[in-house]
């Protein structure tokens, strides 16, 4: 995955760098807005990280740019504003998902990976499968090994988030925003509580787990045997 | 004097002036205008008179010549009055009459008009003014009647003296009058500037005095009253915040930096120095969090978020965020109930609002406790946790209660304060931020919060005014 990171600050950009780099990604930066938006126009890129206040250009003013002149690069905007209007400004620019500082660098990580699986035209897909879990997303059935597994409305969701993802590690904050759409922190562990309900039902008969806790980190769906 | 010349430089005084003035102009216009036409008037009707005698005399003299007209002329002259006569014959010889000559001003305009004259027999006294006409009789002879109006013109003169003195009279009182408005004006607005000098120099508690007048100055002094208050609220609530980071925060970062320094200076092998980073990651976390609470809750304060607030079901929310935290619940060992009144709506913000209610569900997971009571008839247990949302008097309100040790009557109101947390509930986690958050939330929609007994335990009551949907089109 190609990763441009436009960022003033230099030690979070090269911390950025560096850990996108050990986990198989390449990563450009530019440090101000001006040169940010000359390099996404230039180049490829999966996906784009930018900061809200950055020298020459806003990071908004960029990304409106860009969405003008069709551009549709998934983009990440880093800021530390995180109000809910803040959140809804970024969002309207032409952003696609919002992380306020600090923040956790798993988190950006699994963010962007999602962000740039999302830009594969993969939303019209009606069935998910990981290994022999399936998930029929029109008639909203769960089978594994051809059994029928009931997953109360809410558990679906989370467990449709999950599989769209499969292989992604999702953290928390992403489960609790895409599947009951509120973005505070939750000082307790909701979250897991959920999931730990979703694996009983989904890989507690069965020898192979498919849900696993990524620590540190989030939760990954994926197939053991890859 | 400084006072008077202070006066004299305001607005007020400046105002007044001007009103005086386009007063006085327009006063003197009108009044100018009925003296020209009351003195028209008056000449005219004296003419009207003048004519109408003329014309008796004309009578007289179709009837008797001459001779019968120098009679009546002579007669009528000797009555006492206004009334003025000459006849003259042919080279200009008085007949009859009370006039010692004929008015040069009258033959060159034998229409009539008016004339200065001297009586017979005064001459020598001053001239007084008369309005007349002539008539040529037969022969070249003259006669001239007319009317002293000398009185008349006295009398307008007069008059016209009067309402002088009484324009000079209004424009002294006009002007001082100004002077004693303004200084009035000054004196309330210098209450108003002595206000804003303490306040400048510090002191925050200064206020506008109000006389009681209801005027526009009262409701002045009324608005920047409230606005001092706010602004003093904003101005603790910023101090406050200081205060907490300087404490709360300062507190875990120093724990932090020793903790990093220690292990630096003891050494250790690799596990030792992973212990001792993830520790500092997960500190970090919390402060964080601790930090982002504290930042919302200042903002929401300030007013400085949800400007766009939207429809928003409350109902819909709460059984989401019921829903959410209903397992957790559950792992706890305790009983939730959850009782939503369908399609209540108020004006918010959905992200704020969930916020809040998950804050009210989590301290109700950290202080309540399970296995509550049975109830009284002992059929089955009381829930732990209960949660209900109802509309009471066009206000919505939301009230959890829990079934732990509750919060004393003495220590609610502190509760709702940010970092207060109170003496039982130090052993656990938490910022002590949550019960403050909730508060700001509630204000910011025009809202309240309550804390109340449960008996046993804490019952959280939030209101929040539900949208008028008639103002709502």
């Amino acid at each position: 995955m190609r990763v441009l990171i436009i960022e003033d600050d230099h030690e979070t950009a090269s911390f950025l760098k560096k850990s996108l780099k050990e986990n198989g990604h390449i990563a450009n930066i530019a440090n101000d807005g001006e040169l940010g938006l000359q390099l996404a126009r230039d180049e490829n890129f999966d996906v784009l990280i930018v900061d809200r206040m950055l020298p020459k250009l806003d990071g908004l003013s960029a990304i409106s740019t860009l969405r003008a002149e069709g551009d549709q690069t998934p983009v990440l905007i880093l800021s530390a504003l995180g109000d809910v209007d803040d959140r809804v400004t970024g969002l309207r620019a032409g952003g696609d998902d919002y992380l306020t500082k600090p923040y956790a660098y798993s988190e950006l990580l699994a963010r962007i990976e999602a962000l740039a699986r999302r830009s594969q035209p993969e939303e019209s897909e009606t069935r998910f499968v990981v290994g022999d879990l399936v998930l029929d997303r029109l008639s909203h059935k769960v089978t594994r090994s051809d059994e029928t597994i009931v997953l109360q409305p809410r558990e679906f969701r989370l467990l449709e988030y999950l599989m769209k993802n499969a292989g992604q590690v999702v953290t928390r904050t992403m489960l609790l925003e895409s599947v009951w759409d509120y973005h505070f922190d939750p000082q307790t562990n909701v979250i897991d509580v959920h999931i730990s309900r979703l694996r009983s039902k989904i890989d507690r008969n069965y020898e192979v787990p498919l849900l696993h806790t990524v620590r540190g980190a989030g939760y990954v769906i994926r197939d053991s045997d890859l | 004097m400084t006072a008077i010349s202070k006066a004299l430089g305001t607005a007020a005084f400046r105002l007044t002036l001007v009103y005086l003035l386009i007063f006085m102009i327009i006063a003197g216009a009108v009044i100018g205008y009925m003296f020209w036409r009351t003195n028209n008037l008056l000449t005219e009707q004296v003419m009207q008179t003048v004519g109408a005698e003329v014309k008796g005399l004309r009578e007289q003299f179709s009837v008797g010549g001459v001779a019968l007209l120098e009679q009546t002329v002579e007669r009528r002259a000797l009555r006492p009055g206004n009334n003025l006569y000459l006849l003259t014959n042919s080279q200009g010889v008085r007949l009859a009459g009370n006039l010692n000559r004929v008015p040069p001003r009258l033959v060159e305009k034998p229409s009539g008009g008016v004339f200065e004259y001297t009586r017979l027999g005064y001459e020598g006294a001053q001239r007084r003014m008369a309005v007349g006409s002539v008539l040529g009789v037969s022969g070249g002879a003259l006669l001239i009647v007319a009317r002293d109006i000398e009185d008349q013109r006295n009398f307008t003169s007069g008059s016209r003296r009067i309402f002088l003195w009484s324009f000079a009279l209004l424009a002294l009182v006009g002007v001082g009058g100004g002077v004693m408005i303004s200084r009035h004006i000054l004196a309330r607005i210098e209450k108003v500037n002595e206000t804003a000098q303490t306040i400048i120099s510090g002191d925050f508690s200064g206020r506008i005095p109000i006389t009681g007048a209801d005027d526009e100055l009262d409701r002045l002094s009324e608005s920047l009253n409230r606005m001092l208050t706010r602004i003093e609220q904003l101005m603790s609530g910023l101090k406050e915040v200081s205060d907490n980071i300087a404490h709360d925060l300062k507190t875990p970062l120093s724990r932090m930096r020793n903790r990093v320094e220690g292990a630096l200076r003891e050494g250790g092998g690799e596990d030792d120095y992973r212990e001792v980073l993830e520790r500092t990651i997960e500190e970090s976390d919390e402060l964080i969090k601790t930090f982002n609470a504290l930042l919302s809750i200042a903002r929401l304060e300030a007013g400085a978020v949800g400007k766009s607030f939207q429809s928003v079901s409350l109902s819909d929310i709460l059984r989401d965020v019921g829903e959410l935290y209903e397992p957790l619940v559950d792992d706890g060992g305790m009983k939730l109930q959850l009782h939503v009144e369908d399609g209540v709506q108020i004006l918010g913000d959905r992200q704020l609002l969930g916020q809040a209610m998950a804050n009210l569900f989590e301290n109700a997971l950290k202080y309540g406790v399970s296995g509550g009571c049975p109830d009284k008839k002992g059929q089955s247990m009381i829930a732990d946790i209960s949660v209900k949302l109802d509309v009471v008097n066009s206000e919505a309100r939301i009230s959890v209660s829990d079934r732990g040790p509750g919060i004393p009557e003495g220590d609610r109101a502190r509760a709702l304060k940010r970092f207060v947390r109170l003496e039982d509930s130090r052993s656990q986690p938490g910022s002590g931020l949550g019960l403050s958050l909730v508060a700001a939330v509630a204000r910011l929609h025009g809202g309240d919060v309550v804390l109340e007994d449960a008996r046993p335990g804490l019952r959280v009551v939030l209101s929040f005014p539900i949208e008028d949907k008639s103002a709502h089109s």
